[in-house]
């Protein structure tokens, strides 16, 4: 940081100030802090940490850069802990007590759950950069992972259409996110005419480490006379003892895929991969891309972090997506105010990291190609297979009963998270 | 006497090409138009590419398709030319199969192929090894080509038999040709039937597959005969997999034994409530990964042995530990388990962080020896070798835990402290060793524990955190103070556990066996094996 402490300390009371009552006069040289509320201790350690760094990096880039409207930007890194009430408390202190201009975080959706009362009630942004289950649309976030569409269904049509499953089980860790998605899918599958018994769907405890059974039972139900295929969202740690008794238990990938939406090159970095070669993950990016944008992010990333071994993955090119977004809409709106910053984001398009543009939609999601990959000897995902254009984020899915009349968009003068198209009403706030 | 079973091999598919393949179809092709279908780097190239080079008989057509399975196939971007990279890093051309020494390695861009490939490939390397001189070859080469049910592989199968000498091999492949014939609507019925009984002796998941899935149009009675060979196959597994949920069970079992039978030292002999103890556990783990990454970098032929490097220093690391932390906080607290709870957690927070600290939060790799991969079947019954080894250890550590304290002195002083300590110390043993050491080879065991769960379970700083909990409650279902009660506690929970999986799936499952073990508390406060006599009003 170019800023020492003394400095940064006495300008504090300064900067806040004009960003709330002031916003269009510029203080030359007085920082604008950016919250970066991820988990650094604790369970969730493992992948939040990663993203930390990331957004240093780009906020260190941009900085090289003049930083935005002449002002330099300043990261207020806290740490909460993987203890999601604690997620709250620290947002509070971000945009209360350190009064940034945007926040960066969570992992976990229910970390995301538990901040948002707080965003909406300060009125402040949020940048949340995971894939989730959808299903939510607020104002003051903004979802720069995948929606179910943007990763699950893609996935699903590959199999169908690609390595012909008819088969499929459901497998995930219990919580919001498996049990949302395996909703979706489900009756996403009914509609594609895939009948209830040609369906499985199993849910393990968080952590699961004992996985005979249960891999035993998918090669029973694989073994019907029917290509049967595995959609795992099963969540980090379980996955590796899970991919080992696969590997032990003789499934190859060209037997009975499974496709992942929680396993990526950083879940990959501490398993052996060779026997999980072929097995597939689903993601809007992968570190294998071959695009000029992407070597420099990679050639970047290992300067900044001083390790050419370590890997990048989708939720850090959701954060170079949803920073760079945030640095276009700050610069077109000509101020860090949260409320003009809200309304400028919708149609700011920057590049991805796969080669295109990915824009910021009215419901606060953008749009991303999907690609599915298949899991590499050496820990990397190399792209089989990708959408032809862009895919729309779908926060309210079409295919659950109460959810696919929704729609939601923040422009004004509708301003709406969950707008009834068939009622014409809005649903009060989300 | 390779080179003349290849040529008898690529012979014999030459001929079941001419057999099979319409005249003047796509076969009319050079063989480096085949081959530079390989250059594209297009699926459905590389697709027919395989299935093209398969049919051609070209000398280099295994080594092509192993390499491409291998991703060791690779082509030249300038001019297209395809590369087999060896084993052995030489660049070969593939067309021809000489060694080419003027080739940068990074110009060449590697064959990418995705899992329908894959299966094709599997079953190009079943049709082209059928002439292999192994045994094991000619094996795996007709379970390929029955999986892969390619109908035009009948002849090269039928002409294979009519040569098979290996009465296992032929097994395998009139299984394979049986496979080939009951979706073959050219063969007459009583073919078909038969080959429906050959299949149904087969009787695995397998063959159910085949049995299961016949064309629609099928006639009646071949439908009927493969649907009651199906049910049949279909019992005759579900007995198998009572069996084998039994097996899962003492698996799941051992490792319950084994992460706990530290515990039962530490908490059930000595009174310790030892939070810090699945750290323990964890710290064996990382000892397994440094004793690996050594092994790699200096001896890397020793690396199947790494386990066995890894024991005695797992026990000494976190046997140390463990006496570092006996005296430095626990002999203070002796009597007073509110405060041992407490601090023991804040020690295993504080070895949390140490390790996380050192070796970062992710995930680190620790690699399976050769004799811990893979399974093997028994009377069909899939054992993995992993697991299997793992009870084996368990066995022999429990073993050894008995003989220790039964039959040496250390044990005999042990007994005689936690029997009645006054009465030890005037007789002249030194209690606070004692104590110490015991504390030490309790933390030693779990260390132990830890080299075997790094075969099974993530290395990361939060291994420990899994199976403190579990760890307690067998101890304490079993009877604190008893290793006996430890051993049947453990595996009649991993029994339990692994036959209330399948029935209730694994959340439920879990819950009836904490509530089980709730109820069964109430019954009998002391567990399974509860000490009776003067050791337990102590």
């Amino acid at each position: 940081m170019r800023f020492t402490r003394r400095r940064f300390l006495g300008t504090t009371a300064a900067v806040a100030g004009m960003a709330l009552a002031a916003p269009s006069i510029r203080a030359q040289g007085a920082p604008v802090k950016v919250g970066v509320l991820h988990s650094l201790s604790g369970t969730m350690a493992i992948s939040e940490t990663t993203l930390k760094d990331v957004m240093l990096m780009l906020i260190e880039d941009q900085n090289k850069k003049g930083g935005i409207l002449g002002r330099k930007l300043e990261a207020a890194v806290v740490d909460p802990a993987s203890n999601w009430p604690l997620f709250a408390e620290k947002a509070r202190e971000l945009i209360s007590g350190q009064k940034v201009a945007a926040t960066f975080g969570c992992w976990t959706s229910v970390s995301r759950k538990s901040v948002l009362p707080v965003f909406e009630e300060l009125n402040s942004i949020l940048f949340y950069p995971v894939q989730y289950e959808g299903e939510e649309s607020s104002k003051n976030v903004f979802y720069t992972g995948a929606a179910p569409n943007q990763q699950a269904i893609p996935a699903v049509d590959y199999l169908m259409a690609s390595e012909k499953v008819q088969r499929w089980v459901l497998a995930g860790t219990d919580y919001v996110y498996p049990r949302t998605t395996n909703r979706i899918l489900e009756a996403y599958l009914k509609l594609k005419g895939v009948k209830q018994e040609d369906i499985l769907i199993n849910y393990t405890p968080f952590g699961h480490s004992d996985w005979q059974t249960i891999v035993r039972q998918i090669k029973a139900f694989g073994s019907q006379g029917k290509k049967t295929a595995v959609v795992s969202t099963i969540n980090g740690d379980a996955n590796v003892p899970f991919y080992k008794e696969l590997g032990n238990q003789g499934i190859a990938a060209k037997d009975i895929p499974v496709v992942a939406f929680s396993v990526g090159e950083e879940e990959l970095a501490g398993i052996d991969t060779k026997p999980l070669v072929g097995h597939l993950a689903a993601w809007n990016y992968f570190m294998s891309i071959d695009t000029p944008e992407n070597a420099d992010f990679i050639k970047k990333w290992h300067a900044f972090i001083k390790n050419p071994k370590r890997v990048t993955n989708d939720p850090m090119e959701a954060h170079y997506i949803g920073f760079n977004m945030w640095v276009k809409a700050v610069e077109k709106a000509g101020t860090f105010d949260a409320e003009a910053v809200i309304d400028a984001m919708v149609g700011v398009s920057v590049p991805n990291l796969t080669g295109g543009m990915s824009s910021m939609m009215p419901n606060h999601h953008i749009t991303k190609p999907v690609l599915i990959g298949e899991i590499q000897g050496n820990g990397q995902i190399n792209t089989v297979w990708q959408t032809s254009g862009l895919v729309v984020g779908d926060e309210w899915s079409d295919y659950l009963e109460g959810s696919k009349d929704l729609i939601s968009d923040w422009r004004k003068p509708m301003s709406c998270g969950n707008f009834n198209v068939k009622t014409g009403k809005c649903g009060g706030k989300a | 006497m390779k080179k003349l079973s290849l040529a008898i091999a690529s012979l014999l598919l030459v001929l079941a090409a001419l057999l099979t393949v319409p005249a003047g179809s796509a076969f009319a092709q050079t063989i480096e138009e085949t081959i530079a279908k390989f250059a594209t780097d297009r699926f459905p190239d590389t697709t027919r590419g395989v299935e093209e080079i398969t049919r051609s008989g070209h000398p280099t057509a295994l080594a092509i398709v192993e390499a491409l399975g291998d991703n060791r196939l690779a082509y030249r971007r300038a001019d297209r030319r395809v590369f087999v990279i060896g084993t052995d890093d030489k660049i070969r051309s593939a067309e021809t199969g000489a060694v080419e020494t003027d080739v940068d390695i990074d110009d060449l861009r590697r064959v990418r192929i995705n899992n329908p490939i894959r299966q094709t490939i599997a079953a190009a390397l079943g049709a082209l090894r059928l002439g292999s001189s192994d045994p094991g070859q000619r094996r795996a080469a007709a379970e390929a080509i029955m999986q892969a049910r390619e109908a035009d592989q009948a002849p090269a199968l039928e002409a294979a038999l009519g040569r098979e000498k290996d009465a296992r091999v032929a097994t395998a492949i009139t299984q394979a040709l049986a496979a080939l014939r009951i979706v073959d609507t050219k063969q007459p019925e009583s073919v078909r039937l038969a080959a429906i009984d050959t299949l149904a002796d087969r009787g695995d998941r397998e063959a159910l597959v085949m049995l299961r899935s016949l064309p629609a149009d099928a006639p009646a009675a071949i439908k009927q005969r493969a649907e009651r060979a199906a049910a049949g196959v279909e019992r005759h597994l579900s007995i198998l997999s009572g069996v084998q949920n039994i097996f899962f069970g003492l698996s799941l079992g051992s490792v319950l034994l084994l992460a706990a039978i530290g515990l039962a030292i530490t908490f059930g002999v000595m009174g310790i409530i030892n939070m810090a103890h699945g750290e323990m556990v964890m710290l064996g783990a990382y000892t397994t990964f440094i004793v690996q990454e050594f092994l790699r970098a200096n001896a890397p032929g020793l690396f199947d042995w790494s386990l066995l490097f890894a024991l005695p220093l797992a026990f000494l690391v976190s046997g140390g530990v463990g006496i570092a932390i006996e005296r430095t906080v626990i002999r203070f607290l002796y009597g007073r388990p509110l405060e041992t709870l407490l601090a023991t957690w804040g020690v295993s927070l504080a070895l949390q962080q140490a390790v996380r600290t050192i070796f970062g939060s992710s995930n680190r790799e620790v690699g399976n020896p050769a004799f811990m991969t893979g399974s093997f079947d028994l009377f069909g019954i899939a054992l993995t070798w992993s697991r299997l080894w793992i009870v084996v250890f368990t066995v022999v550590v429990f073993a050894c835990l008995l003989f220790v304290i039964r039959y040496t002195d250390y044990g005999l002083r042990m007994r005689a402290v936690v029997q009645n300590r006054a009465m030890a110390g005037s007789v002249g043993i030194r209690t606070n060793w004692i104590d110490a050491l015991t504390f030490g080879l309790g933390s030693g065991i779990a260390g132990i524990a830890g080299v075997a769960l790094s075969q099974i379970d993530n290395v990361s700083p939060n291994l420990g955190q899994g199976y403190i909990i579990d760890s307690f409650m067998v101890v304490v279902f079993g009877g604190v103070g008893s290793l006996w009660g430890t051993l049947v506690a453990a595996l009649t929970l991993g029994i339990a556990n692994k036959l209330l999986e399948p029935l209730a799936g694994a959340v439920l499952g879990k819950i009836l066996i904490l509530v089980f073990i709730i109820l069964f508390i109430q019954k009998r406060p002391r567990g399974l094996f509860a000490q009776k006599g003067r050791t337990a009003e102590s």
